[in-house]
Protein backbone atom coordinates (compact mmCIF):
# COMPACT_ATOMS: atom_id res chain seq x y z
CA UNK A 1 0.00 0.00 0.00
CA UNK A 2 1.31 3.41 -1.00
CA UNK A 3 0.37 6.12 2.17
CA UNK A 4 -1.32 9.15 1.48
CA UNK A 5 -2.76 11.99 2.49
CA UNK A 6 -6.99 12.00 1.75
CA UNK A 7 -8.06 12.57 -1.65
CA UNK A 8 -8.26 15.88 -3.02
CA UNK A 9 -10.69 15.52 -5.31
CA UNK A 10 -13.19 12.15 -5.92
CA UNK A 11 -15.26 10.90 -8.95
CA UNK A 12 -16.88 8.33 -10.15
CA UNK A 13 -16.54 7.13 -14.22
CA UNK A 14 -19.43 5.21 -14.68
CA UNK A 15 -19.37 1.45 -17.13
CA UNK A 16 -18.62 2.42 -20.74
CA UNK A 17 -18.30 5.82 -20.53
CA UNK A 18 -15.36 8.70 -20.99
CA UNK A 19 -13.71 11.57 -19.44
CA UNK A 20 -10.67 13.61 -19.33
CA UNK A 21 -8.68 15.77 -17.29
CA UNK A 22 -5.16 17.23 -16.98
CA UNK A 23 -3.14 16.09 -13.92
CA UNK A 24 -0.35 18.46 -12.53
CA UNK A 25 2.89 17.27 -11.41
CA UNK A 26 3.08 15.98 -8.17
CA UNK A 27 -0.58 14.65 -7.76
CA UNK A 28 -1.05 10.96 -7.43
CA UNK A 29 -4.28 9.86 -9.59
CA UNK A 30 -5.46 6.40 -8.12
CA UNK A 31 -7.92 4.69 -10.43
CA UNK A 32 -10.01 1.89 -8.37
CA UNK A 33 -11.74 -0.71 -9.82
CA UNK A 34 -14.63 -0.68 -8.03
CA UNK A 35 -16.39 -4.09 -9.37
CA UNK A 36 -13.79 -6.00 -10.38
CA UNK A 37 -12.78 -7.30 -14.15
CA UNK A 38 -12.85 -3.38 -14.76
CA UNK A 39 -10.69 -1.89 -17.56
CA UNK A 40 -9.97 1.71 -17.89
CA UNK A 41 -8.27 2.70 -21.36
CA UNK A 42 -6.11 5.71 -21.37
CA UNK A 43 -3.87 8.09 -23.77
CA UNK A 44 -1.36 10.90 -22.52
CA UNK A 45 -0.62 14.04 -24.06
CA UNK A 46 1.53 17.24 -22.80
CA UNK A 47 -0.70 19.84 -22.94
CA UNK A 48 2.02 22.29 -23.17
CA UNK A 49 2.47 20.57 -26.57
CA UNK A 50 -0.07 18.03 -27.88
CA UNK A 51 2.22 16.50 -30.33
CA UNK A 52 4.30 15.14 -26.96
CA UNK A 53 2.29 12.11 -26.67
CA UNK A 54 2.49 8.88 -24.75
CA UNK A 55 4.46 6.08 -26.82
CA UNK A 56 4.04 2.45 -25.59
CA UNK A 57 7.07 1.17 -27.95
CA UNK A 58 9.29 3.30 -25.50
CA UNK A 59 7.47 2.24 -22.56
CA UNK A 60 8.17 -1.19 -23.24
CA UNK A 61 11.58 -1.15 -24.62
CA UNK A 62 12.99 1.34 -22.28
CA UNK A 63 12.05 -1.24 -19.52
CA UNK A 64 12.47 -4.32 -21.52
CA UNK A 65 8.70 -5.14 -20.10
CA UNK A 66 5.48 -6.21 -21.95
CA UNK A 67 3.80 -5.34 -19.06
CA UNK A 68 2.81 -2.07 -17.12
CA UNK A 69 2.72 -2.88 -13.07
CA UNK A 70 4.43 -1.07 -9.61
CA UNK A 71 7.97 0.12 -10.99
CA UNK A 72 6.65 0.87 -14.40
CA UNK A 73 7.24 4.38 -15.75
CA UNK A 74 4.93 5.55 -18.89
CA UNK A 75 7.11 7.54 -21.25
CA UNK A 76 6.18 10.04 -23.75
CA UNK A 77 7.97 9.91 -27.58
CA UNK A 78 10.35 12.58 -26.07
CA UNK A 79 11.93 10.48 -23.57
CA UNK A 80 10.15 12.45 -20.65
CA UNK A 81 7.62 10.39 -18.30
CA UNK A 82 4.23 11.31 -17.80
CA UNK A 83 3.59 9.22 -14.78
CA UNK A 84 4.95 6.10 -12.67
CA UNK A 85 3.25 3.63 -11.20
CA UNK A 86 4.00 4.25 -7.69
CA UNK A 87 1.85 1.16 -5.97
CA UNK A 88 -1.28 -0.89 -6.98
CA UNK A 89 -2.77 -4.13 -5.97
CA UNK A 90 -2.90 -5.14 -9.75
CA UNK A 91 0.69 -6.92 -11.20
CA UNK A 92 -0.05 -7.03 -14.51
CA UNK A 93 -1.68 -4.13 -16.63
CA UNK A 94 -1.77 -4.52 -20.56
CA UNK A 95 -0.58 -1.82 -23.54
CA UNK A 96 -0.32 -3.78 -26.52
CA UNK A 97 -3.72 -4.58 -27.28
CA UNK A 98 -5.49 -1.81 -28.30
CA UNK A 99 -9.20 -0.65 -27.65
CA UNK A 100 -12.54 -2.00 -28.53
CA UNK A 101 -14.47 -0.10 -32.08
CA UNK A 102 -17.97 -0.14 -32.69
CA UNK A 103 -17.54 -2.88 -35.05
CA UNK A 104 -16.35 -5.15 -31.92
CA UNK A 105 -18.59 -4.38 -29.82
CA UNK A 106 -21.20 -5.03 -32.36
CA UNK A 107 -19.66 -8.50 -33.46
CA UNK A 108 -19.71 -9.95 -29.46
CA UNK A 109 -22.45 -8.30 -27.76
CA UNK A 110 -25.86 -7.26 -28.84
CA UNK A 111 -25.74 -3.45 -29.91
CA UNK A 112 -27.92 -0.39 -27.66
CA UNK A 113 -28.06 2.33 -29.52
CA UNK A 114 -28.40 5.97 -27.09
CA UNK A 115 -31.99 5.82 -28.75
CA UNK A 116 -32.67 2.23 -27.35
CA UNK A 117 -30.55 2.82 -24.39
CA UNK A 118 -29.98 6.15 -23.11
CA UNK A 119 -27.29 6.08 -20.91
CA UNK A 120 -27.09 2.38 -21.01
CA UNK A 121 -25.79 2.09 -24.37
CA UNK A 122 -23.23 -0.08 -25.42
CA UNK A 123 -20.29 2.63 -25.92
CA UNK A 124 -16.67 1.61 -27.55
CA UNK A 125 -13.00 2.61 -26.76
CA UNK A 126 -12.43 3.71 -30.03
CA UNK A 127 -15.12 6.50 -30.57
CA UNK A 128 -14.13 7.72 -26.33
CA UNK A 129 -10.75 8.42 -27.07
CA UNK A 130 -12.16 10.34 -30.63
CA UNK A 131 -14.98 12.55 -28.37
CA UNK A 132 -12.57 13.66 -25.62
CA UNK A 133 -9.57 13.99 -27.48
CA UNK A 134 -11.37 16.59 -29.82
CA UNK A 135 -11.87 18.67 -27.34
CA UNK A 136 -8.25 19.86 -27.47
CA UNK A 137 -7.88 19.58 -30.95
CA UNK A 138 -6.93 16.28 -31.48
CA UNK A 139 -8.27 13.63 -33.73
CA UNK A 140 -7.71 10.57 -35.50
CA UNK A 141 -4.13 11.18 -36.42
CA UNK A 142 -3.33 11.45 -32.88
CA UNK A 143 -4.68 8.34 -31.30
CA UNK A 144 -1.75 5.41 -30.47
CA UNK A 145 -1.26 2.48 -28.32
CA UNK A 146 -3.29 2.45 -25.05
CA UNK A 147 -2.98 1.55 -21.98
CA UNK A 148 -5.63 -1.47 -20.39
CA UNK A 149 -5.79 -0.72 -16.61
CA UNK A 150 -6.60 -3.69 -15.03
CA UNK A 151 -6.09 -6.07 -18.11
CA UNK A 152 -4.05 -8.71 -18.82
CA UNK A 153 -3.18 -10.39 -22.09
CA UNK A 154 -0.71 -12.89 -21.69
CA UNK A 155 1.61 -14.32 -24.40
CA UNK A 156 3.08 -18.05 -24.52
CA UNK A 157 6.47 -19.04 -25.46
CA UNK A 158 5.41 -18.70 -29.28
CA UNK A 159 4.04 -15.73 -29.04
CA UNK A 160 0.20 -16.44 -29.27
CA UNK A 161 -1.71 -14.39 -26.99
CA UNK A 162 -4.41 -14.94 -24.18
CA UNK A 163 -6.95 -12.47 -22.26
CA UNK A 164 -6.73 -13.05 -18.54
CA UNK A 165 -9.90 -13.08 -17.14
CA UNK A 166 -10.44 -11.95 -13.37
CA UNK A 167 -6.84 -10.32 -13.30
CA UNK A 168 -8.82 -7.60 -10.99
CA UNK A 169 -11.20 -7.99 -8.06
CA UNK A 170 -13.53 -5.37 -6.61
CA UNK A 171 -10.87 -2.73 -4.60
CA UNK A 172 -8.34 -3.19 -6.78
CA UNK A 173 -6.24 -0.23 -7.45
CA UNK A 174 -3.18 1.27 -9.79
CA UNK A 175 -1.29 4.42 -8.27
CA UNK A 176 -0.05 6.88 -11.08
CA UNK A 177 2.35 9.39 -9.92
CA UNK A 178 2.52 12.46 -12.22
CA UNK A 179 5.73 13.56 -13.11
CA UNK A 180 4.85 16.13 -15.43
CA UNK A 181 1.32 17.77 -16.24
CA UNK A 182 -0.65 15.60 -18.66
CA UNK A 183 -3.45 15.66 -20.24
CA UNK A 184 -5.54 12.61 -19.23
CA UNK A 185 -8.08 10.86 -21.80
CA UNK A 186 -9.41 7.89 -20.33
CA UNK A 187 -12.64 5.32 -20.95
CA UNK A 188 -14.34 2.72 -18.71
CA UNK A 189 -15.32 0.49 -22.00
CA UNK A 190 -14.48 -3.22 -22.13
CA UNK A 191 -11.04 -4.63 -23.06
CA UNK A 192 -11.39 -5.76 -26.73
CA UNK A 193 -10.62 -9.01 -26.05
CA UNK A 194 -13.26 -9.40 -22.99
CA UNK A 195 -15.46 -12.48 -23.63
CA UNK A 196 -17.72 -11.74 -20.80
CA UNK A 197 -21.41 -12.92 -22.28
CA UNK A 198 -23.10 -9.43 -21.85
CA UNK A 199 -21.66 -6.31 -22.09
CA UNK A 200 -19.49 -5.92 -19.22
CA UNK A 201 -20.56 -1.60 -17.25
CA UNK A 202 -17.74 -1.77 -14.73
CA UNK A 203 -17.36 1.53 -13.03
CA UNK A 204 -14.47 3.05 -11.77
CA UNK A 205 -13.27 5.54 -9.21
CA UNK A 206 -10.62 8.12 -9.90
CA UNK A 207 -9.13 10.19 -7.01
CA UNK A 208 -6.26 12.70 -7.07
CA UNK A 209 -3.76 12.76 -4.08
CA UNK A 210 -0.70 14.61 -3.11
CA UNK A 211 2.70 12.63 -3.88
CA UNK A 212 5.42 12.47 -1.90
CA UNK A 213 8.61 14.44 -3.00
CA UNK A 214 10.40 11.82 -5.63
CA UNK A 215 13.10 10.28 -3.45
CA UNK A 216 16.83 9.12 -5.30
CA UNK A 217 15.55 5.84 -3.64
CA UNK A 218 12.11 5.66 -5.07
CA UNK A 219 10.84 2.73 -6.84
CA UNK A 220 10.17 3.83 -10.03
CA UNK A 221 13.36 5.98 -10.66
CA UNK A 222 15.54 3.23 -9.27
CA UNK A 223 13.56 0.24 -11.09
CA UNK A 224 15.67 0.41 -14.20
CA UNK A 225 19.10 2.18 -15.24
CA UNK A 226 16.88 3.79 -18.33
CA UNK A 227 14.10 5.30 -15.74
CA UNK A 228 17.57 7.20 -14.38
CA UNK A 229 18.05 8.73 -16.98
CA UNK A 230 14.10 9.28 -17.79
CA UNK A 231 13.77 10.96 -14.26
CA UNK A 232 16.23 13.31 -15.35
CA UNK A 233 15.09 14.18 -18.57
CA UNK A 234 11.90 15.06 -16.82
CA UNK A 235 13.04 16.91 -14.44
CA UNK A 236 15.12 19.07 -16.05
CA UNK A 237 12.18 19.81 -18.30
CA UNK A 238 9.91 20.40 -15.57
CA UNK A 239 12.47 23.10 -14.06
CA UNK A 240 13.02 25.03 -17.31
CA UNK A 241 9.68 25.28 -18.57
CA UNK A 242 7.74 25.85 -14.81
CA UNK A 243 8.57 29.15 -13.13
CA UNK A 244 10.31 28.45 -9.96
CA UNK A 245 8.60 30.46 -6.54
CA UNK A 246 11.91 32.30 -6.84
CA UNK A 247 11.32 34.40 -9.97
CA UNK A 248 11.82 31.81 -12.60
CA UNK A 249 15.62 31.35 -14.28
CA UNK B 1 6.77 -19.24 -40.93
CA UNK B 2 9.22 -19.48 -44.01
CA UNK B 3 7.88 -19.24 -47.07
CA UNK B 4 9.82 -18.71 -50.24
CA UNK B 5 8.48 -16.18 -53.13
CA UNK B 6 8.46 -17.50 -56.70
CA UNK B 7 8.78 -13.72 -57.51
CA UNK B 8 12.23 -13.27 -59.72
CA UNK B 9 14.34 -9.70 -59.42
CA UNK B 10 14.11 -9.41 -63.27
CA UNK B 11 10.47 -9.03 -63.83
CA UNK B 12 10.69 -6.08 -60.87
CA UNK B 13 9.03 -2.94 -61.79
CA UNK B 14 11.15 -1.18 -59.27
CA UNK B 15 14.76 -1.52 -57.73
CA UNK B 16 16.13 0.57 -55.45
CA UNK B 17 18.74 0.40 -52.28
CA UNK B 18 18.10 2.03 -49.27
CA UNK B 19 21.05 2.91 -47.25
CA UNK B 20 21.91 2.90 -43.35
CA UNK B 21 20.17 6.05 -42.21
CA UNK B 22 18.50 6.88 -45.23
CA UNK B 23 14.38 6.70 -45.63
CA UNK B 24 12.44 5.82 -48.50
CA UNK B 25 8.86 6.93 -49.14
CA UNK B 26 6.55 5.49 -52.40
CA UNK B 27 3.31 4.56 -53.01
CA UNK B 28 2.80 1.18 -53.54
CA UNK B 29 -0.76 0.34 -55.93
CA UNK B 30 -3.26 -1.98 -54.86
CA UNK B 31 -2.27 -5.93 -55.90
CA UNK B 32 1.53 -4.71 -56.13
CA UNK B 33 3.90 -6.80 -54.56
CA UNK B 34 6.70 -5.19 -52.25
CA UNK B 35 9.74 -7.13 -51.13
CA UNK B 36 12.13 -5.69 -48.53
CA UNK B 37 15.67 -7.14 -49.22
CA UNK B 38 18.13 -7.56 -46.16
CA UNK B 39 21.17 -7.04 -47.96
CA UNK B 40 24.34 -8.28 -45.82
CA UNK B 41 22.34 -9.29 -43.06
CA UNK B 42 20.60 -8.96 -39.55
CA UNK B 43 19.64 -4.68 -41.00
CA UNK B 44 16.66 -3.37 -39.23
CA UNK B 45 13.68 -1.94 -41.44
CA UNK B 46 11.95 0.41 -39.45
CA UNK B 47 8.45 0.52 -41.30
CA UNK B 48 5.04 2.77 -41.56
CA UNK B 49 2.04 2.35 -43.89
CA UNK B 50 -0.45 4.68 -44.73
CA UNK B 51 -3.94 4.70 -46.81
CA UNK B 52 -2.77 6.56 -50.19
CA UNK B 53 -6.15 8.08 -50.27
CA UNK B 54 -6.59 8.90 -46.26
CA UNK B 55 -3.56 9.26 -44.80
CA UNK B 56 -5.12 9.15 -41.81
CA UNK B 57 -5.82 5.21 -41.88
CA UNK B 58 -2.67 3.82 -40.96
CA UNK B 59 -1.23 0.22 -40.04
CA UNK B 60 -1.95 -0.11 -36.94
CA UNK B 61 -0.08 -2.74 -34.62
CA UNK B 62 -2.21 -3.16 -32.26
CA UNK B 63 -4.98 -4.34 -33.89
CA UNK B 64 -2.77 -6.20 -36.47
CA UNK B 65 -1.09 -7.97 -33.37
CA UNK B 66 -4.66 -8.40 -31.30
CA UNK B 67 -6.88 -10.12 -34.12
CA UNK B 68 -4.03 -12.28 -35.25
CA UNK B 69 -3.87 -13.31 -31.45
CA UNK B 70 0.40 -13.44 -31.63
CA UNK B 71 2.55 -10.71 -31.30
CA UNK B 72 5.06 -11.97 -34.52
CA UNK B 73 4.66 -10.78 -38.03
CA UNK B 74 5.50 -13.49 -40.65
CA UNK B 75 3.86 -14.90 -43.90
CA UNK B 76 0.36 -15.06 -43.46
CA UNK B 77 0.29 -11.90 -40.80
CA UNK B 78 -2.67 -9.65 -42.74
CA UNK B 79 -1.57 -5.78 -41.93
CA UNK B 80 -4.71 -4.52 -40.74
CA UNK B 81 -5.64 -0.78 -39.97
CA UNK B 82 -6.17 1.63 -37.43
CA UNK B 83 -9.90 1.51 -39.09
CA UNK B 84 -9.17 -2.58 -39.41
CA UNK B 85 -9.12 -2.88 -43.05
CA UNK B 86 -6.37 -5.22 -44.51
CA UNK B 87 -3.68 -2.99 -45.79
CA UNK B 88 -1.12 -5.79 -46.72
CA UNK B 89 -0.49 -8.98 -46.25
CA UNK B 90 2.79 -11.10 -45.89
CA UNK B 91 2.67 -13.49 -48.51
CA UNK B 92 6.58 -14.50 -48.35
CA UNK B 93 8.95 -14.58 -45.42
CA UNK B 94 12.39 -16.06 -45.24
CA UNK B 95 13.61 -14.29 -42.16
CA UNK B 96 10.58 -16.21 -40.05
CA UNK B 97 9.83 -13.73 -37.89
CA UNK B 98 9.47 -9.53 -37.29
CA UNK B 99 8.59 -7.27 -34.84
CA UNK B 100 6.07 -4.91 -33.90
CA UNK B 101 6.20 -3.96 -30.24
CA UNK B 102 9.70 -1.91 -30.24
CA UNK B 103 8.93 0.67 -32.20
CA UNK B 104 11.66 3.22 -33.96
CA UNK B 105 14.75 4.43 -32.11
CA UNK B 106 14.30 8.52 -31.85
CA UNK B 107 16.96 10.78 -30.31
CA UNK B 108 15.24 11.07 -27.22
CA UNK B 109 14.54 7.52 -26.48
CA UNK B 110 17.51 6.87 -27.33
CA UNK B 111 18.89 9.21 -24.33
CA UNK B 112 17.29 7.00 -21.85
CA UNK B 113 17.57 3.78 -23.35
CA UNK B 114 21.96 4.37 -23.65
CA UNK B 115 23.01 7.66 -22.22
CA UNK B 116 21.53 10.87 -22.05
CA UNK B 117 25.00 12.16 -24.70
CA UNK B 118 24.25 10.19 -27.16
CA UNK B 119 21.11 12.49 -28.02
CA UNK B 120 22.49 13.46 -31.24
CA UNK B 121 23.02 10.25 -32.53
CA UNK B 122 21.23 9.96 -35.84
CA UNK B 123 17.28 8.11 -35.36
CA UNK B 124 15.01 6.25 -37.06
CA UNK B 125 12.29 9.44 -36.48
CA UNK B 126 14.94 11.55 -37.58
CA UNK B 127 14.83 10.29 -40.71
CA UNK B 128 10.62 9.63 -40.98
CA UNK B 129 10.14 13.31 -39.99
CA UNK B 130 13.03 14.72 -42.67
CA UNK B 131 10.50 12.37 -45.38
CA UNK B 132 7.07 13.88 -44.00
CA UNK B 133 8.87 17.26 -44.51
CA UNK B 134 10.36 17.00 -47.49
CA UNK B 135 7.25 15.11 -49.08
CA UNK B 136 4.86 17.95 -48.61
CA UNK B 137 2.32 16.62 -50.81
CA UNK B 138 1.36 13.56 -48.96
CA UNK B 139 0.26 16.13 -46.26
CA UNK B 140 1.62 14.85 -43.14
CA UNK B 141 3.14 15.83 -39.70
CA UNK B 142 4.94 14.72 -37.03
CA UNK B 143 1.16 13.67 -35.99
CA UNK B 144 1.71 10.67 -38.70
CA UNK B 145 4.50 9.34 -36.94
CA UNK B 146 3.25 6.07 -35.35
CA UNK B 147 3.75 2.67 -33.89
CA UNK B 148 5.62 0.75 -36.58
CA UNK B 149 6.93 -2.79 -37.86
CA UNK B 150 10.51 -3.39 -37.16
CA UNK B 151 11.69 -5.95 -40.22
CA UNK B 152 14.14 -8.37 -39.22
CA UNK B 153 14.53 -7.22 -35.96
CA UNK B 154 14.14 -9.92 -33.41
CA UNK B 155 11.92 -8.76 -29.94
CA UNK B 156 11.03 -11.94 -28.09
CA UNK B 157 8.83 -11.94 -25.56
CA UNK B 158 8.21 -14.10 -22.45
CA UNK B 159 5.11 -15.85 -20.83
CA UNK B 160 6.16 -13.77 -17.65
CA UNK B 161 5.63 -9.91 -19.56
CA UNK B 162 9.59 -9.64 -20.13
CA UNK B 163 11.06 -8.37 -23.62
CA UNK B 164 14.11 -8.27 -24.56
CA UNK B 165 15.98 -7.38 -27.59
CA UNK B 166 18.50 -10.13 -29.32
CA UNK B 167 20.69 -10.77 -31.79
CA UNK B 168 18.77 -10.34 -35.33
CA UNK B 169 17.57 -13.90 -36.83
CA UNK B 170 18.13 -12.42 -40.25
CA UNK B 171 21.15 -12.78 -42.71
CA UNK B 172 22.25 -11.49 -45.98
CA UNK B 173 20.21 -12.22 -48.53
CA UNK B 174 16.74 -12.90 -46.32
CA UNK B 175 13.52 -10.84 -47.25
CA UNK B 176 10.24 -10.39 -46.38
CA UNK B 177 7.24 -9.71 -49.25
CA UNK B 178 4.14 -8.31 -48.58
CA UNK B 179 1.24 -7.92 -51.18
CA UNK B 180 -1.25 -4.51 -51.06
CA UNK B 181 -4.82 -4.54 -50.36
CA UNK B 182 -5.24 -0.85 -50.66
CA UNK B 183 -2.70 2.25 -52.87
CA UNK B 184 -0.52 1.97 -49.19
CA UNK B 185 1.90 5.21 -48.67
CA UNK B 186 4.84 2.78 -47.55
CA UNK B 187 7.34 4.97 -45.41
CA UNK B 188 10.59 2.98 -44.42
CA UNK B 189 13.55 4.11 -42.37
CA UNK B 190 16.70 2.31 -42.55
CA UNK B 191 17.57 1.98 -39.01
CA UNK B 192 20.77 3.82 -38.32
CA UNK B 193 21.19 2.36 -34.76
CA UNK B 194 24.37 1.99 -33.29
CA UNK B 195 24.32 1.18 -29.66
CA UNK B 196 21.69 -1.94 -29.53
CA UNK B 197 21.98 -5.22 -31.73
CA UNK B 198 18.97 -5.03 -33.87
CA UNK B 199 21.78 -4.21 -36.57
CA UNK B 200 24.71 -6.17 -35.09
CA UNK B 201 25.99 -2.16 -34.30
CA UNK B 202 26.76 -2.40 -38.19
CA UNK B 203 24.07 -0.29 -40.11
CA UNK B 204 23.70 -1.59 -43.86
CA UNK B 205 21.61 -1.08 -46.77
CA UNK B 206 18.07 -3.00 -47.76
CA UNK B 207 16.68 -3.25 -51.09
CA UNK B 208 12.93 -2.46 -52.04
CA UNK B 209 11.57 -3.96 -54.74
CA UNK B 210 8.38 -3.86 -56.38
CA UNK B 211 6.41 -6.04 -58.52
CA UNK B 212 3.19 -5.26 -60.56
CA UNK B 213 0.14 -7.53 -59.97
CA UNK B 214 0.46 -10.25 -62.13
Amino acid sequence: MTKHSSSLSEDIIPGGAHWSLTVKAGLTLRLTDIEGDGNVGMLFYNPANLLERYNAPDTLKCQHTFKLGTGTCLYSDMGRIFCSVIGGTVAWHDTVCGTSTRQSIEKKWRPVSYQMGRNERTQNGRDSFLVEGAKYGLGKRDLAANVNWFSKVAPDAEGNLGFVSGNSKAGDYVDLRFEMDTLVVLHSCPHPLNSSKTYPRKPIKLELLEAEPVSMTDVCRTSRPENMRGFENTETYVRHTTPSSSGGH
Amino acid sequence: MIKESTLSPETALLREVVGAGDYWMHEVKQGQTLRILDLEGNQAADTLFYNAHDTAERYSAIDTIREQGNVYLTAGTKLLSTEGNVMLEITADTCGRHDTLGGACATESNTVRYALDKKCMHACRDSWLLAVAENEHFGMSKRDITHNINFFMNVPVTPDGGLTFEDGISGAGKYVEMRAEMNTIVLLSNCPQLNNPCNAYNPTPVEMLVWDKN
